[in-house]
């Protein structure tokens, strides 16, 4: 990370200039080696990585220029610690500490690749040098993860010389608000947070509504659990969303900007302050920003960890200092928001994509993805999916493309049941819709919802029921109780729910779920609380067997619900080493030497220690 | 005993000038003093309240709206335990009533002999690497009940963590 002895830019020519001189002060032929720095590669070790590569830079004293940078999320987790080294971009994945002094010795310095650290496809066995070449990134397209994984996060110089601000120039200089509203409009960019709303009509509507001052905010209480696009936009672009909500207060008529970043993501918020930071120093932020006489500032907020702060309502409540309780929502936030004045609120991934649209054009991103749903869409894949990580597609592609073509299908071999989109609030689709196109209308017509673009997919072995209760358990916890459908509907729901998966289950309970749905859906409050019974509809519309065979037979078909299945001991792949029979904690397990064991079915107490133990996969569910 | 009366009204002092007495920015106020004190001391939130000139009730129905304040001292280490929709299909749910029984300690409470805090999250946003924990801000990824509880048997009664990424 350079520092330069930047200036305050005083004119948009002023920061082409500096664009210029960042540029050419680049060696074409420098060297330079990124290290992925995004949460899952960071969980994985890569800052350690990081380390060792900087330290290696720092010890050749080679006349060649090397660079070592942590740059933010490339989208493979699955193979992470990933390593770009350029020139080439050869692709490495799976690089552990050791691997470094050979990367650098052969690729950094001799110009050779290791082959080992290449991606080899699993289906052909081919290697790819480059992330061209890998199947997980050739149905992709980025546009608000454009700079991830290419600059560095924390350098404003990585950002400007890469295009950034360009478009806050352009539309501070030649456009006026009105013309960036109608640049919005044209776009056909809807909300990301998962609403979906027409982003450029919700800035007008904040533009005409009377009261002064107006608020402009940045959603990053990302709480759908599942997913991480913002978390990786906010940590690995973090200039981008500020240009975007620049970009919008200038056309919103906005002085005051908040972000409110959720309490589990400490990067995030760090990466956002030092932007902010660098961003004012260089008056991309703050007064008369770059001699155009059109003042912003934007503050941090950090959430206290409650999921209905990502409610917009909600939000702003907690950005008062007040509990986060929804509002009734004919009480439109563009008019009344925060502080009861005009607010427009968007969400991270919304605003990344401003500058783009600024840039290119409206046409350019109304040709991408649908006709009503335009653009790409980042998606965090993940769950029993052989490539998880994060991608962005143009809308419209189908669920099988991006689970089978990206995300390789379902790991181990095992048989698709269901992906699930759009967070807690969100559906199960099965296996019958895989066609389906990824747009927003589609998706709630299958009774999901794009949300904000958690994509879990799950294998045979999933409980269909289970995954119903697993998520109403978390919407109850998370309801903020003010209203009465939403948390006494929740926990009456959440009851039978556990009746079932306990096998205690009553012939009318489905019915009763449904009935208690559609009083929940047309009397709460909020979004989340109306959209709080989709777990179960969803899996009662798709997967009605399984509720069946839960209350009617009590059997658990995926095996999952604890007494809805029995442990057997295959005799034949029992190797009689007797592990199982030295766990089991109720000594159910007998058996002797070379003579397959057998569970005692009667003092048996479902524990599932014997499952765990065999190294021979001899104890069966059954 | 005075001068620490007067340290503790500093801290209170400090935070409320940090954000120019505004009642609006009560939520990262007590953040700073979570931060400042490891938890939220219920004679620093009395001060607090006088200052902002608001009423205690409204101090505790934000301390416990909000899941990460603490009303009472945190145990010598974090401990985090992702229980996300990933995660808890890749068996963090199990994971974590495990632990629970184990170690005895409830939810977002204390170990009894203030060995670590525990702290069953919805999502880390690492569900790439699920299951995951984050010990004193260092993620392990791919968790099993085994190595869950390895880590925290190995935790040291003695030596508090260096101030890490998760405690900021």
């Amino acid at each position: 990370m350079t520092v330069v002895g930047m200036e305050r830019l005083s004119t948009t020519a002023d920061l082409e200039r500096l664009r210029e001189d960042l540029r050419k002060r680049r060696d074409p032929a420098a060297k330079c080696v990124r290290v992925c720095i995004g949460p899952g590669c960071v969980a994985k070790g890569a800052m350690r990585l990081h380390e060792l590569f900087t330290e290696a830079v720092r010890q050749t004293g080679a006349d060649v220029a090397i660079e070592a940078k942590g740059v933010g999320c490339h989208g493979l987790c699955e193979r992470g610690p990933l390593v770009i080294v350029h020139p080439g971009n050869i692709f490495y994945q799976r690089v552990e500490e050791p691997d470094v002094a050979e990367i650098f010795r052969e690729t950094v310095l001799g110009g050779r690749v290791v082959e080992r650290l290449l991606y080899e496809d699993p289906a052909t066995g081919e290697r790819a040098r480059t992330a061209d070449g890998i199947p997980f990134y050739k149905a992709q397209q980025r546009i608000a993860l454009a700079h991830c994984g290419v600059i560095d996060p924390a350098s404003l110089e990585d950002y400007i010389a890469a295009g950034g601000y360009s478009a806050l120039a352009k539309a501070l200089t030649t456009m006026t608000p009105e013309q960036v509203l109608q640049e919005v409009e044209r776009s056909g960019l809807r909300g990301r947070g998962g609403g979906g709303f027409p982003t450029g009509r919700k800035w007008r509507s904040c533009r005409n509504a009377a009261g002064e001052p107006k608020y402009v905010i940045c959603n990053g209480d990302e709480g759908d659990p599942g997913a991480f696009m913002d978390r990786v936009v906010m940590e690995g672009d973090p200039h981008a969303v500020l240009e975007g909500m620049v970009i919008g207060a200038y056309a919103i008529g906005s002085s005051q900007g908040y972000i409110y970043v959720r309490n589990e993501y400490p990067l995030s918020v760090d990466r956002l302050k030092g932007a902010i930071g660098q961003a004012r120093e260089l008056g991309l932020l703050g007064e008369d920003i770059l001699g155009t006489g059109f003042s912003f500032d934007i503050r941090i907020n950090r959430g206290g960890g409650a999921f209905v702060c990502g409610e917009s309502t909600a939000l702003m409540a907690s950005l008062e200092g007040r509990p986060g309780e929804p509002r009734a929502k004919y009480v439109h936030t563009v008019e009344h928001g925060l502080h009861d004045k005009p607010t427009n609120l968007n969400n991270v991934e919304t605003w990344a994509n401003v500058p783009a649209i600024i840039n290119h054009g409206a046409k350019w991103f109304a040709s991408i993805g649908t006709e009503k749903s335009t653009g790409t869409k980042v998606f965090s894949l993940v769950g029993d999916v052989v490539n998880t990580g994060l991608v962005e597609v143009p809308m419209g592609i189908t669920l099988r493309r991006i689970i089978e073509a990206i995300g390789g299908g379902v790991q181990g071999g095992k048989a698709f049941k269901a992906v699930q989109t759009g967070g807690p609030s969100g559906g199960c689709i099965p296996a019958e819709h895989l066609d389906a196109q990824v747009d927003f209308d589609q998706l709630t017509k299958l009774g999901s919802m794009m949300g904000s673009g958690g994509m879990i997919v799950m294998d045979e072995d999933t409980c269909m029921v289970n995954v119903a209760r697993y998520f109403t358990n978390f919407l109850r916890d998370e309801s903020c109780g003010k209203c009465t459908p939403c948390r006494e509907g929740l926990a009456q729901m959440l009851s039978i729910l556990d009746r079932i998966t306990h096998g205690e289950g009553e012939v009318g309970d489905v019915e009763r779920l449904q009935a208690m749905a559609v009083l929940l859906e047309g009397t709460a409050m909020c979004a989340l609380g109306k959209t709080a019974a989709n777990p179960a509809l969803s899996t009662i519309r798709y997967f009605r067997d399984e509720y069946d065979a839960h209350i009617l037979e009590k059997r658990c078909p995926a095996k999952e619900c604890r007494g809805l299945f029995r442990y057997a001991i295959d005799a034949e792949a029992c190797k009689a080493c007797g592990l199982c029979k030295k766990h089991c904690p109720v000594d159910a397990i007998s058996g002797e030497k070379k003579v397959p064991h057998v569970i005692d079915q009667e003092k048996c107490t479902l524990c599932g220690t014997c499952f765990e133990k065999c190294p021979f996969d001899a104890v069966l569910k059954v | 005993m005075a001068e620490s009366k007067l340290t503790e009204e500093r801290i209170i002092a400090d935070i409320v000038d940090r954000y120019e007495n505004d009642e609006g920015m009560l939520i990262p106020m007590m953040q700073d003093l979570q931060a400042e004190c490891g938890y939220l001391p219920l004679d620093q939130l009395h001060r607090l309240a006088a200052r902002l000139d608001v009423p205690l009730s409204r101090l505790y129905a934000v301390a416990t709206f909000y899941s990460s304040f603490r009303l009472a001292p945190k145990g010598l280490h974090e401990v985090t335990l992702c229980v996300g929709t990933v995660c808890y299909l890749k068996g963090s749910g199990a994971i974590s009533e495990a632990l629970r029984k184990e170690f005895q300690v409830e939810a977002s409470g204390t170990t009894p002999d203030g060995l670590f805090s525990f702290h069953p999250v919805n999502c880390v946003g690492a569900c790439a690497v699920a299951p995951v924990m984050i010990v004193d801000g260092k993620y392990y990824n791919g968790i099993t009940l085994d190595s869950a509880r390895d880590i925290l048997r190995g935790l040291s009664p003695e030596e508090a963590p260096a101030e890490s990424e998760a405690q900021k």
